[in-house]
């Protein structure tokens, strides 16, 4: 006998706060002059703001969404011209700096923008890319995977890098052979362990990474496994730091 | 209500919850709006919230549109899937009605935190490639306003799976199909497998199969938090109590070739108080099954499997508690920091842990042999000659480092294990109409749950699969015979 009742309520719960309720509400507080323009900034605020808190969740999806935009692929310059200028359109985009195979290092100028020029190097091969401080994440890396002769790679201070993007270097182990971390405040040792995969690297960066637990230990434990590359970051003090415990 | 008064006995005064729950028929939802102010009013006058008589807090509402039976990863996913593709902000009522909070024998937090893309199903793969996903961006997904975000302490550092001679063809067969749906996966002869990782001996290795992406472990206990703390600020409510007993009305009905079947829904849900007799009854208009390892118990309760065996009435849900070993132990000069998780072709397992040269792992018994017998699931005691006699022996031979090791700790816990095809069981129940399961998941509900979640909100709130199609995970093929079983390569 209940369950009816249940299921009515479930159909009535949806109606309790139609929106007839809430424009009628907007109707009697808004003054008589600019009735048009507060009926529809309530109604807006009412359609989308519950309180404050729902407010901020709005800002923080759209903060959330402005990085994921940063970070679209332009698939369009890529089918046009190649990974290499989609890579490096991408990098001066974010305010980076790329390096065509045998040319100078290109850049943004100081308004976000940059000539157009290197459209005629098509089939030169990208061999650096500096995007330190860049607002890359995951995603955007796509644009970066591309790029199959990168020999050197600085994401320093990238606030968007974490361990999940360095899961995916291993894409550039073929070329890669400097590879710079510095200061991204998302990087740990366990994105770190995924380096491995790069037998190329003659030079790692991991200095100043927040995130990471251990840096002394880390270092060792990544010298141990890359023999291969010079591996710069934590100095040994901090290794000192450890507990006799620790360290035996 | 006076009935309702005598069957919770003396000491607790019902008109304490009148307020809260009584509705009217209008339109405007008025208790909830005046308790909603009375709270915030009591916020902020010190002491407010103190109120010895009529303290209800603890008890459960006496309606809500969905009751969900346990609390552990795959409820709280399926809590937040209902609340996050509900049509209008607040238009479902979600109770999570969980025996113990402290998760002291719940499977989630008694796992070893594994994901991989490495089955043979393409929906497995599915699931676990949307639940990675959802990881991923998991501060995204579960963002709480004024809460730190989460660290889910992800290690990407792969499932590598060895095949025997045996195995090889169906591991090559497998991953296939993983590329096919996306994974990244890569295949290594013994040789190569030698020179990537020099510490493993390939001594009846044929082939060996290595996640590249997606793969890798991750911290159970904040998943489960931060799923928690989402879903609360999403305004569902939290109970803690055992649910023990289902009021169902049914219906005969007679299908096109004349059998006659008999329609259940439940409409009560019976949560009873810890530490004490009371118990509550909960009008509910659906009830989601995610009790892991007991969720046997909680299909029996609605009825499910009484009946005589071979009709639909008479299946049961073949879920039940499998206790399952995980031993910590160390290892000076165990593998390095590139560990990943590796599956050995015994059926044996094991992965770092942390940086001091730790590393846990273990068995299932019945993927050593057949033979083997399931331990007495009644405790969650560990048995440690389990390790030396049919662990250390395959962990020493696959990793010769290992051949001096200490073991430090080791705990157990159940698996959901579905002793009819070791897969999940998502969708509604055929005859309980009302009844929805996401339970069986047999050792990857963890990995899975974000994506079951969300099948399992679509089918309550659209009525069929959007995302992902789980129709062969429904509950029929228990009553077909058709087993979806994963091919293993051991
Ligand atoms: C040793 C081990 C290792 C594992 N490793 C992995 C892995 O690497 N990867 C992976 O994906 N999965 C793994 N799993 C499996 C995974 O843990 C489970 O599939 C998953 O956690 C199931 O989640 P759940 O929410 O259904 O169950 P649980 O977390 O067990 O939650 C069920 C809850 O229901 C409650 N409950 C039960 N009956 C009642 C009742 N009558 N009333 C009220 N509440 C009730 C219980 O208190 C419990 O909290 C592992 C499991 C074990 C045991």
């Amino acid at each position: 006998m209940a369950a009816p009742r249940a299921f009515l309520h479930l159909a009535s719960s949806i109606w309790k706060w139609g929106p007839r309720d809430i424009r009628g509400l907007s109707r009697t507080v808004a003054p008589e002059g600019s009735w048009r323009k507060g009926r529809a900034l309530l109604q807006f605020l009412a359609d989308h703001f519950y309180d404050v808190k729902a407010l901020r969740e709005y800002l923080f999806r759209k903060q959330v969404l402005k990085v994921h935009q940063k970070n679209r692929s332009f698939t369009h310059i890529k089918e046009q011209y190649g990974p290499y200028i989609a890579g490096a359109y991408f990098v001066l985009k974010q305010g980076g700096a790329v390096k065509f195979q045998g040319q100078e290092w290109m850049q943004s100028n100081g308004r976000g923008r940059f000539s157009l020029d290197f459209f005629k190097f098509q089939a030169v091969p990208v061999e650096a890319v500096d995007a330190s401080g860049c607002a890359i994440n995951y995603q955007g890396l796509d644009n970066l995977l591309a790029l199959k002769e990168l020999q050197s790679l600085s994401l320093q201070r990238c606030p968007h890098v974490d361990d999940w993007c360095l899961s995916r270097l291993h894409q550039l182990a073929g070329s890669l052979q400097e590879l710079s971390l510095a200061g991204c405040p998302q990087v740990s040792e366990r994105g770190l362990a995924c380096l491995h995969h790069l037998q190329k690297l003659r030079r790692l960066d991991i200095s100043d990474l927040p995130a990471v637990s251990n840096p002394g230990l880390t270092r060792i434990l990544v010298e141990e496994m890359l023999p291969n590359c010079e591996v710069l970051g934590a100095d040994w003090a901090q290794g000192l730091k450890l507990g006799p415990e620790e360290q035996s | 209500m006076l009935r309702r008064a005598l069957r919770l006995g003396v000491g607790r005064c019902p008109l304490g919850r009148g307020l809260g729950t009584r509705r009217g028929g209008s339109t405007l939802d008025w208790d909830g709006k005046v308790s909603d102010i009375k709270k915030k009013i009591q916020s902020v006058l010190p002491g407010g919230a103190w109120n010895p008589l009529y303290d209800t807090s603890h008890l459960p509402p006496e309606h809500s549109d969905v009751v969900i039976v346990g609390g552990g990863v795959l409820g709280l996913s399926v809590a937040y899937w209902l609340k996050r593709l509900e049509k209008r902000r607040g238009a479902i009522q979600v109770l999570v009605v969980d025996r113990d909070y402290t998760y002291s024998h719940a499977s989630t937090v008694l796992s070893v935190g594994g994901i991989r893309q490495q089955f043979s199903l393409p929906e497995n793969i599915q699931l676990s490639l949307f639940s990675v996903d959802f990881l991923r961006n998991i501060n995204e997904y579960l963002a709480v306003v004024d809460d730190p975000p989460l660290d889910l302490q992800f290690n990407p550092l792969g499932y590598l799976l060895l095949a025997s001679e045996k195995g090889a063809a169906i591991m090559e067969n497998n991953v296939k199909v993983q590329r096919q749906e996306g994974a990244k996966v890569c295949l290594m002869s013994p040789e190569q497998l030698r020179n990537k990782f020099p510490w493993i001996n390939t001594e009846g290795v044929a082939l060996a199969s290595y996640g590249l992406e997606n793969e890798g472990w991750f911290d159970p206990w904040c998943l489960l938090q931060g799923l928690r703390r989402k879903v609360q600020s999403m305004g569902v409510r939290f109970c803690h109590g055992e649910v023990t007993r289902f009021i169902s009305s049914s219906d005969r009905m007679e299908t096109a070739s004349g059998e006659e079947v008999t329609l259940k829904r439940i409409h009560e849900v019976h949560v009873k108080m810890d530490r004490s007799l009371e118990y509550q009854p909960v009008e509910c208009a659906i009830v989601i099954n995610a009790a892991g390892a007991w969720s046997g118990q909680i299909a029996e309760l609605a009825g499910i499997g009484k009946g005589p065996p071979g009709t639909l009435q008479g299946t049961k849900l073949p879920v039940e508690p499998r206790k399952r070993y995980v031993y910590l132990w160390h290892c000076p000069q165990g593998p390095g920091l590139e560990t990943p998780f590796v599956t050995d072709t015994s059926g044996t397992y094991f992965r770092r842990e942390g940086l001091g040269n730790n590393y846990l792992g273990g068995c299932s018994p019945t993927e050593l042999s057949p033979q083997e017998e399931e331990p007495d699931p009644g405790n969650l005691e560990v048995d440690h000659d389990f390790f030396q006699d049919k662990v250390w022996p395959h962990l020493a031979q696959r990793v010769p480092a290992f051949e001096s090791l200490k073991v430090r700790s080791a705990w157990a816990g159940y698996y959901d294990y579905n002793t009819f095809d070791q897969n999940g069981v998502v969708g509604p129940h055929p005859l309980v109409v009302n009844m929805y399961f996401a339970t069986g998941f047999s050792g990857h509900g963890l990995q899975q749950a974000p994506a079951v979640g969300r099948a399992v909100a679509e089918m309550v709130l659209e009525g069929h699969f959007q995302t992902i199609n789980l129709s062969p995970f429904l509950f029929s093929r228990f009553y077909l015979g058709e087993k979806v079983e994963e091919r293993n390569i051991i």
